[in-house]
């Protein structure tokens, strides 16, 4: 029978059918940060019971750590570094490998398992964090659990899943220039909403995304989760071996060619049925930027605000209002031109060496507008240490940028550093939800291109006002 | 865990669309590296009226003396949608929530849920909020009877039916089978040895 990735997968690793379509399902790879994984760990430890492969498990430090220069286990968030501490010692007594602060391999744990690949074609991934979908850019089945499925993963080396469906979406034709992977995922979210992928896993194919390239790949799959998917992939191809081959977790000599033979066959059949079959024209898709607080809020730059009318299947009427005023926006109000008070570039979703390049070749030259904070947080040490190589560090800090140390910083207020209430922050991160980046803040999710040009113009700009 | 067969409570409504883990324990709430703790930060955004602090808001519904001691929430469409912090569900289950009544839900919120002792009932809620009133849940059959006898039954998948109800521990139960999964992975190993390290 037909098979998609997804099944080929799956079928790989089913120790045993649970029945009633559940699978006990064989974990390649656990990944860990201080804000969740600490507490699995301990949790763990407190049972009695122990990490079944720890030469299989990895954890890092990116959620709680301060993101200034000269940073220590001190944190700007209240009891910060007991997280950091606890999972220190949890890992150390696991025997697990830890990208510790100081380590030029720390950060944020969806940038850094592809750089070290910790992440392969065909291996089953998981973390305790929402945004493990981004890790399917490679070929790989990787998706968010939470604490308790995280002890059970490391417990077991397995997990009792119920089977997601499938979905692929298949985007034809050529991104314009100027359109982001990051565009197409918001265009996705404004087209099949919040939800509209609830309980599957979303195969990317199709020209457009084959073209991209694997840190575009990993921002469009990294926003599954703001769709509900189970997860994302992506069939591996030449791209990926080509990114992958010589880095430190890749098999070596003759294991990387067998390895190779084996995920090429990692396609979906011709002939596979999927449960949803999408199609989106790639020339449809335009630079886009979100109004309100769910993801799903998101229009192409150059419109206004939408009326209720118009967003009516997607939204309640109180939701509407509710974003709108959370907001501070009005319907038909034009979304260019609002005057922003911060700028952030970083994340999971939009923080690779990539990200930062094409944001700087914006700001090369030009100055953050007068009165907006601007913050630029490299996903990784070694996307901070390859920047850093080629300058990109000098163009950030000469153009008004803050310059700072790898994490996921002020993607979201965990008690520490934020941005201010009723602040209007254009941000290359993930979620625009009510206070996620600081009480009362008001979040734009777009591009690292949008966000620098939008900086530079001190309001939510298109990237040909500015350059 | 604590087994789930019935319960009878009156049910709070929260009835809007994707309602983030972010609200339900914001990230600041979680103070500390344990599962406990967390049921004062429980919506606290919402809850208190200013930030940190902890004088109730009174017009949040969790603070209205009708809804007091409900052990059932009603809520939104992609209900648990978000970070999958599972502080969200162990903040719900200490403040006393044992059923979250929603049209859909995230798929780890769920999962967290249900490792957790709380039922997820995929069900329009809104039928359920007029009025404050006593909802019944009978996990084993199924079904919600609302306070006028109107039964509704609800699907759920019978992997998590059974951990409910049996107040089992996954892991427990899975450890029953390590012989076998050690043996998939020792032929697994062969086939696959980059998976391996």
């Amino acid at each position: 029978m037909a098979k998609t990735i997804f099944d080929k997968i799956w079928d790989r690793h089913l120790v045993e059918d649970l029945g009633a379509g559940t699978g006990l399902v064989l974990i390649d790879r656990v990944l860990l940060h201080e804000r969740t994984g600490g507490v699995a760990l301990e949790s763990l430890a407190e049972a009695g019971r122990a990490v079944a492969s720890p030469a299989q498990v990895f954890a890092t430090m990116d959620h709680v750590v301060d993101t200034l220069p000269g940073r220590t286990d001190r944190t700007i968030m209240p009891t910060g570094t007991a997280f950091i501490t606890a999972t220190r010692e949890a890992a150390k007594a696991a025997g697990i490998t830890l990208f510790d602060l100081g380590d030029p391999r720390q950060g944020i744990v969806h940038v850094i398992s592809p750089e070290q690949a910790i992440v392969l074609p065909g291996l089953t991934l998981v973390c305790p964090d929402s945004h493990t979908c981004s890790q399917g850019a490679l070929g790989a089945l990787a998706w968010g659990i939470g604490s308790s499925e995280a002890e059970h993963a490391l417990a077991t080396t397995t997990l009792r899943v119920k089977r997601p469906r499938t979905m692929r979406i298949t985007v034809d034709g050529v991104l314009a220039p100027g359109v982001t992977p990051k565009d197409l995922a918001l265009h996705l979210l404004a087209r099949f909403g919040s939800s509209g992928a609830k309980g599957h896993v979303v195969e990317y194919a199709g020209a457009a995304v084959r073209a991209l390239d694997v840190e575009g790949r990993l921002t469009l799959c990294n926003m599954a989760t703001e769709f509900a998917a189970f997860s994302a992939i992506i069939a591996p191809d030449e791209t990926v071996f080509a990114y992958l081959e010589g880095r430190p977790y890749a098999p070596k000599g003759a294991l990387w060619e067998r390895a190779v033979a084996e995920w090429a066959t990692l396609a979906s059949d011709a002939d596979a049925v999927f449960d949803t079959d999408y199609s989106v024209g790639a020339a449809d898709v335009v630079p886009m930027v979100t109004w309100g607080t769910s993801p799903q809020q998101a229009v192409p730059l150059g419109r206004a605000v939408p009326a209720f009318a118009d967003v009516s299947n997607r939204d309640t009427a109180e939701a509407h209002a509710r974003a709108l005023d959370y907001m501070g926006l009005s319907e038909g109000e034009a979304l260019i031109g609002a005057p922003i008070d911060a700028a952030f570039i970083g994340s999971c979703t939009n923080a690779r060496l990539s990200d930062l390049r094409r944001a700087a070749a914006i700001l090369k030259g030009r100055h953050v507008a007068a009165g907006v904070r601007a913050i630029c947080v490299p996903g990784s040490g070694a996307v901070k240490a390859a920047a850093e190589a080629e300058g990109l560090d000098r163009i950030f800090l000469d153009a008004g940028f803050e310059w700072r140390e790898p994490g996921c910083s002020m993607c979201f207020f965990a008690g520490g550093e934020s941005f201010g209430a009723q602040e209007r922050v254009i941000t290359s991160t993930n979620r625009n939800f009510e206070s996620r980046q600081g009480p009362g803040t008001r979040s734009h999710l777009a591009s690292p291109e949008t966000v620098a040009a939008s900086a530079v113009a001190g309001r939510i700009a298109a990237l040909e006002q500015v350059a | 865990m604590t087994p789930f067969t019935t319960l009878t409570s009156i049910a709070v409504p929260l009835i809007r669309d994707n309602i983030d883990t972010d609200a339900i324990i914001p990230s600041r709430e979680m103070k500390t590296v344990g599962k406990t703790g967390l049921a004062d930060g429980l919506f606290a955004g919402w809850r208190y009226t200013a930030v940190g602090g902890r004088t109730p808001e009174p017009g949040f519904v969790l603070n209205d003396p009708a809804y007091a001691g409900a052990a059932i929430l009603l809520g939104g469409a992609n209900f648990g949608c978000g970070s999958s912090r599972e502080h969200a569900a162990w903040a719900l289950a200490e403040y006393g929530f044992r059923a979250v009544i929603a049209p859909s839900f995230n798929p780890i919120f769920r999962g967290n849920c249900v490792r957790n002792g709380i039922v997820p009932i995929e069900l329009e809620a809104g039928a359920f909020a007029s009025a404050p009133q006593p909802l019944a849940i009978d996990l084993p059959a199924q079904t919600v009877t609302d306070a006028a006898g109107a039964v509704m039954p609800f699907a759920i998948d019978e992997e998590a039916k059974a951990m409910l109800v049996g107040g089992l521990d996954a892991i427990d139960l899975t450890l029953i089978k390590r012989d076998a999964i050690a043996a998939f992975r020792k032929a697994d190993a062969v086939q696959r040895p980059w998976a391996y390290l």
